[in-house]
């Protein structure tokens, strides 16, 4: 069995800690096709966890369960359960927009907004009306975000002239402005070039000291290097054609990269998946 | 026949008819200026009407005009916009009265403007009895262009790529501050282009303005809610009377009205070129 760059004395000695959110028997479907279903799994308090799994596994879908974004598509529709420190995040009381302001999200394509980069930044603290220093705040989060160095004299310029992963880290540092207790990451590397996609990498080994990431891969390899925790998704397809994610296996990275209880998840991650 | 051939043909084709328009314009603007350029002056811009065609100028009906275009963007860009917002980033489209709504629309901006004159005439000027005011004319032009601007503002906001609103509400905004802060900001460009070209089919109307009963000859300044002629009206009238001065009158009335139109859509072509945003 091949073991894909993995570095087993980092990876084997991860303990879990407390739980951050609890999914149980999720499913979600998009105008009645369901996505993904029989979800059950927990993500852990200052770790990275990773979602693995083919195209239309639905590990996007799931994880924009996390922050209520499935909210936004006209026709979603979320059934189980997701508790956020064991707070049912669809419960009727829960506001989407509260939801949001704890927990942050990072894109698949950079998407900084058409204005300056330090407006990039200050405008999560600016919507919220959080207090204090906004400049400080602004820098504090473009530091987190290893980005301060190379934009710290060009704060009023716009955002769009910055690069791909500059990009990309700087909607890191817009989602770090508003102190999320948890950071998702959907695929936030897949559009950048090598050297980029290590500093966002190495840039998770230091924001999980402080917040608990999960992030949506199909790089395996990323998710090998990066995740304390992997869960890996597959697809069913039904009689009828449609095609259903589903989650087969969640335990320690180590565990899935080297000795996976299940075979199709050993087919995927050595590279024998058809 | 060669394939060379056929192609240098239908190019040509094509030229001749980009040229129909292009000589049609150029003959009316030629005509137009030989007539009106020598009657192009102050009196015509500070004058009222008068009989005697040496001392005779426009200057009600081009106020009128004037205070008609601002009424008019006045009322349309806010309605317009607001409705243009709501369809696009409230309306949950599968409905049955949204989809209504949207057919509605695209109805209204078919129909002849002197049927939006024969309900400003029922509904504005009798219905709750306006008169036969300025304002009830701005109104009825506001109705008339209303569905243009509410097409132009939505294609612009639906130019504003998703990943931008995704991105507001991944940090906690709520839908209104998505809207003003994000969606509104990006989509002014558009949304300012659209309501000046509008602006500039409105102010050429004339129908509309009869049918709700713009006087023709008018002495003094117009005010919002009194008796009211407009640029188009005006031109109209000199033409009617039979000293041949007034023809000349009317062709240099024709090129203010010209100038004007050209203004606005030079201006609207300048915000469109200036703000125009690749993402």
């Amino acid at each position: 069995m091949t073991q894909i760059g993995l570095d087993p004395g980092r990876a084997n000695d991860f303990t879990p800690r407390e739980p951050v959110f609890q999914v149980r028997d999720l499913a979600v479907s998009y105008s009645g096709n369901l996505a993904i279903r029989d979800v059950t799994l927990e993500v852990y308090e200052k770790a990275v966890t990773a979602f693995i799994g083919p195209s239309g596994c639905g590990k996007s879908t799931l994880i924009r369960c996390f922050d209520r974004m499935n909210d936004l598509v006209p026709g979603a529709k979320v059934e189980g359960e997701v508790l956020y420190h064991g707070q049912d995040l669809y419960a009727a009381d829960i506001d989407p927009v509260e939801v949001r302001r704890r927990i942050g999200m990072v894109f698949q394509k950079p998407n900084p907004f058409p204005k300056s980069i330090f407006d990039n930044v200050a405008f999560g603290p600016r919507v919220l009306g959080l207090k204090g220093d906004l400049t400080e705040r602004v820098e504090q989060a473009l530091q987190q975000a290893a980005l301060w160095d190379e934009v710290k004299d060009r704060l009023k310029e716009s955002a769009l002239g910055l690069s791909g992963g500059q990009q990309q880290r700087l909607c890191i540092a817009r989602c770090l402005a508003v102190e999320p207790d948890v950071i998702l990451m959907d695929e936030p590397a897949s559009a950048l070039d090598p050297i980029s996609t290590t500093r966002i990498e190495d840039l998770m080994h230091e924001l999980k000291q402080q917040y608990t990431i999960v992030i949506v891969t199909h790089n395996m390899q990323q998710a090998a290097r990066v995740a304390d925790m992997t869960a890996f998704f597959s697809v069913e397809v039904a009689a009828d054609g449609k095609r259903t994610g589903v989650l087969v296996e969640y335990d320690r990275t180590a565990k899935i990269f080297t000795t996976p209880s299940d075979q199709r998840t050993e087919d995927y991650v050595t590279g024998r998946f058809g | 026949m060669s394939r060379a051939l056929k192609g240098g043909l239908f190019k040509g084709l094509l030229l001749l008819s980009l040229l129909v328009g292009f000589l049609m314009l150029a003959a009316l603007l030629v005509d137009v200026f030989k007539d009106g350029l020598p009657y192009l002056d102050l009196t015509l811009l500070t004058n009222p009407p008068s009989s005697d065609p040496a001392i005779a100028g426009a200057r009600p009906a081009i106020l009128a005009t004037i205070y008609i275009g601002i009424l008019l963007l006045l009322f349309v860009v806010p309605i317009g916009v607001g409705t243009a917002v709501y369809l696009e980033e409230y309306a949950d489209k599968t409905r049955w009265y949204n989809k209504l709504l949207e057919i509605n629309i695209q109805n209204l901006a078919a129909v002849p403007s002197i049927v939006y004159g024969i309900l400003g005439l029922a509904f504005l000027v009798r219905g709750i009895g306006l008169g036969r005011v300025l304002l009830a004319g701005a109104m009825i032009l506001t109705l008339l262009v209303l569905p243009t601007v509410i097409i132009a503002a939505r294609e612009a906001i639906r130019s504003v790529p998703d990943s931008i609103r995704q991105g507001g509400y991944a940090l906690g905004a709520t839908r209104w501050q998505v809207v003003s802060r994000q969606v509104l900001p990006a989509a002014i460009p558009g949304i300012a282009t659209g309501s000046i070209l509008a602006l500039s089919r409105a102010i050429g109307e004339t129908a509309p303005l009869i049918m709700i009963g713009a006087v023709t000859y008018i002495s003094f300044d117009p005010t919002i809610l009194g008796p009211f002629t407009a640029l188009p009206i005006q031109i109209y009238s000199f033409l009617r009377l039979p000293q041949a001065e007034f023809k000349l009158l009317a062709a240099a009335s024709i090129i203010v009205l010209l100038a004007i139109l050209l203004t606005l859509n030079a201006f609207a072509i300048f915000i469109r070129n200036r703000y125009r945003r690749s993402w």
